[in-house]
């Protein structure tokens, strides 16, 4: 029995180990083919990452992937595929910032309220795609790629000059100033160096690692208890695998599917909130791109809280790693993009292929037992 | 009754008697309207629009081939991508005419890693389109940041700029080749319909690139290859039921395969043809959602060469308006046209007892009417939107009727049903 345990795992860890193996030794080739020398590339990355400020870097950037991963997840679990949180979390987070820039209240409830306002945006407008798929059949994926066009270079660039600090900015201007007003101290995260400077020595630098990373923490422990303790988990992760059975069993796949939605984008609404604790206001340079990386991440970690967890590290380390690249310039930094790519499909055909293998290992074992009883 | 008419003609005129159809609503608007503008039918309007349609139409075809062999290809806009940075490579270096044929090369690569995932190792379609579409923009950037910061004007984001492939005027209807300019004649005379039809024409016909035309021969090609010759019939079947096809002896990963890297070269050559002949340069970001805007054309043109081109000429329309409009007005007109037409889709709705298309097509009409009435242009940001509004709102309303491939997004595997 233990044997059958660490042979399951060895197996789940297969794809994502050949998965980094084959990216590594794909990105060496590029490298050498560009001129520059892989080892010392390498040697510089884990170098740099070993030290405790570029871990904190790395954590920073590894929260709102985390948040963004989970919210992709939510859906693929389900096989529902919300394209839609990059748009989601940019319009919580200036819908967030606007709010509470505009309100004095104490501490916790300030916070409380901008992440509330947040969750709200981004499950209102995800679940706008979620009611035309139930309603209408409009496929997901089109939708909230439409929405996303329509958030970005609509509605937040509107917005953007609508609620500028100091008053509304013209279409015509081409300084679109600072952001939004900026939001009192009271309603922003604070940061938990001294949390993590109770394991390690004191961080340098002016580093800050962010307290969203607290708020990440529990959107993971939230989503494992939702997806594998709940009625609603259950029903979400029989959709999924068999939405016929499903439906036999008194599933609604309507309100899965519209319910599932707007929890994704709820959870999409957060991925934000860790620029704006850091910025104190939205402004026309906020943090791009998460929303598609976080769907990486998702697919990575095969949906999994843990899984999700190991690929946000993963991609924060790479997006880390570019920035160190560029300052030794032991490689170009756009290496780390080609990582990766070369990662996120390697692993996607990596955990097909161990399914596969998996179901032919299941199906010898069955028939060998069933011969056994013949016996 | 006229209704009826119509659907008894044959295709063609079918089309012909819905385009005429709609160039009459646009000129009664542009007559009848709040506003003075001519720009809805202007020259230089359908010249854009065409332009702006032609990516649209070639990411449509190329989900159309993977989606007719049953590989649905989320991915068209990671190979788009694929194409624009090939096509300026290409463009730069050989010409524009070879910049094309990379630019097709480029996302015909994307085409095959696609394939590889979903016909060979059978991943789930949408996710390893998912990841090409994230894979692309990041090879772009690697290759820009390795190839176009060594050029003279090139950067991580951007290349050089490169020339565009010829252009073609018609002759005698719109001067080409120093003939007489009969549309030009027409249009001065302003005579209502008939001038603007002329100007819409006039458009579609002066200072056509050669790259617009091709990408306007492959829908009768594509109908062609894909309705009428063997292999054509074997990609569908690879579609529609590929047990059956096995049955017959088809090989249907090969067809699969090399329909899923048409798939991509046609895509690849819409990246190109942004890359060449619209922005005359390669910028990350270029290709701004429109390899989904082509997917969104494949399911209202239903699966079909021809209602692709319409739809991405639908979708390509609202972009080309934007150009030129500095006034809004022709924005704020399009208020009252989208507004007819949703009154015309409620009535169409109301005769086939579609109480709820009926609904909602009346509230967005009515919408659509009060604000052209009480407004008197629109907000830029609202311009910005347009045509993914339209995407949007022409697939609440058609993504049900229609009919996909049987067997699409299915995963194959050989010998197992």
């Amino acid at each position: 029995m233990k044997n059958e345990t660490i042979r399951r795992i060895m197996l789940a860890l297969a794809a994502p180990f050949a998965a980094v193996v084959f990216a590594t030794i794909a990105s060496s080739i590029f490298l050498l083919i560009a001129g520059s020398n892989p080892f010392t590339a390498y040697g510089d990355m884990f170098e740099y990452g070993s030290r405790l400020e570029i871990q904190v870097d790395i954590l920073n950037r590894a929260t709102p992937l985390y948040i963004s991963g989970v919210a992709a997840a939510i859906g693929f679990r389900m096989n529902l595929f919300n394209i839609g949180v990059e748009g989601q979390y940019r319009l919580a987070a200036i819908v967030a910032a606007y709010v509470g820039a505009s309100v004095s209240l104490p501490g916790v409830l300030h916070v409380g309220l901008i992440l509330i306002v947040a969750m709200l945006v981004g499950g209102a407008y995800s679940g706008v795609a979620g009611v035309l798929k139930v309603t209408r059949g409009v496929n997901e994926v089109i939708s909230t790629i439409m929405l996303n066009a329509i958030a970005i270079s609509g509605l937040i660039a509107w917005l953007v000059r609508e609620w500028q600090a100091g008053g509304s900015v013209d279409a015509t201007a081409t300084n679109l100033g600072v952001g939004t007003e900026p939001i009192d101290e009271s309603g922003l995260i604070p940061n938990i160096n001294s949390w993590l400077e109770l394991f390690t020595r004191e961080i340098g630098k002016g580093k800050e690692l962010t307290g969203v990373f607290l708020v990440a923490v529990a959107v993971g422990i939230l989503y494992h208890i939702l997806i594998n303790r709940t009625r609603f988990g259950f029903d979400l992760r029989a959709t999924g695998i068999n939405p016929f059975a499903a439906r036999v069993g008194g599933v609604s796949d309507k309100k899965m599917v519209l319910g599932a939605m707007v929890l994704s984008g709820v959870v999409a609404g957060l991925v934000g909130m860790a620029e704006i604790a850091k910025l104190g206001r939205f402004n026309p340079n906020f943090v791009g791109g998460l929303g598609f990386a976080g769907i990486a991440v998702a697919l990575l970690g095969r949906n999994h809280p843990g899984g999700i967890a190991i690929g946000a590290l993963l991609f924060a380390f790479l997006d880390t790693a570019s920035g160190v690249l560029q300052v030794t310039g032991s490689a170009s930094r756009e290496i780390v993009f080609i990582m990766q790519g070369i990662i996120l499909l390697a692993a996607v055909i990596a955990y097909e292929v161990v399914q596969r293998f998996r179901i032919r290992e299941e199906a010898r074992l069955a028939s060998a037992l069933l011969e056994g009883d013949a016996q | 009754m006229i209704l009826k008419q119509i659907r008894r003609l044959p295709t063609w005129a079918r089309w012909a008697s819905f385009a005429t159809l709609g160039i009459l609503v646009l000129t009664l608007v542009q007559e009848l309207g709040q506003n003075e503008t001519s720009h809805l039918t202007a020259m230089t309007t359908s010249q854009t629009a065409l332009k702006w349609s032609i990516p649209i139409l070639l990411a449509g075809l190329g989900g159309l081939f993977a989606e007719r062999a049953g590989i649905i290809n989320i991915g068209l806009e990671g190979m788009m991508i694929l194409g624009t940075w090939f096509g300026a490579w290409g463009a730069f270096n050989y010409g524009p005419y070879s910049g094309i044929l990379i630019g097709i090369i480029g996302g015909a690569i994307g085409g095959l890693i696609h394939a590889i995932a979903t016909v060979g190792f059978g991943v789930d379609h949408i996710i390893s389109g998912v990841a090409i579409n994230i894979l692309g923009p990041f090879a772009a950037r690697f290759l820009s940041s390795e190839i176009f910061t060594g050029y003279q004007g090139g950067s991580v984001t951007q290349s050089p700029r490169v020339e565009s492939v010829d252009k073609f005027t018609m002759p005698f209807l719109a001067g080409g080749y120093d003939t007489p300019n009969f549309l030009k004649w027409l249009g001065d005379k302003d005579i209502p319909i008939l001038s603007d039809t002329g100007n819409i024409f006039r458009g579609v016909l002066t200072q056509t690139s050669w790259a617009t035309i091709i990408a306007l021969l492959l829908v009768p090609l594509s109908a062609w290859l894909l309705w009428r010759t063997r292999f054509g019939l074997r990609v569908r079947i690879s579609g529609e039921d590929p047990w059956a096809g096995e049955s017959q002896g088809v090989n249907i990963y090969r067809y699969k395969f090399i329909a899923v890297m048409i798939s991509g070269g046609l895509a690849g050559f819409g990246g190109a043809f942004i890359t060449i002949e619209m922005s005359s340069i390669y910028q990350e970001g270029g290709t701004t959602g429109r390899g989904f805007i082509g997917l969104a054309a494949l399911i209202f043109g239903n699966w079909r060469p021809g209602g692709i081109l319409a739809a991405a000429l639908l979708f390509g329309y609202p972009y080309a308006l934007q150009f030129g409009d500095f006034d809004g007005f022709a924005s704020h007109a399009l208020l009252l046209v989208n507004a007819i037409a949703l009154f015309g889709v409620t009535i169409w709705a109301i005769r086939r007892s579609k109480h709820a298309d009926a609904v909602i097509a009346f509230v967005l009409a009515t919408l659509s009417a009060v604000w052209y009435f009480i407004a008197d242009t629109v907000p830029d940001w609202w311009v910005k939107i347009l045509p993914y509004v339209i995407v949007i709102v022409v697939l609440i309303f058609f993504a049900q009727r229609l009919r996909m491939p049987a067997a699409n997004g299915q995963i194959y595997r050989r010998g197992q049903t």
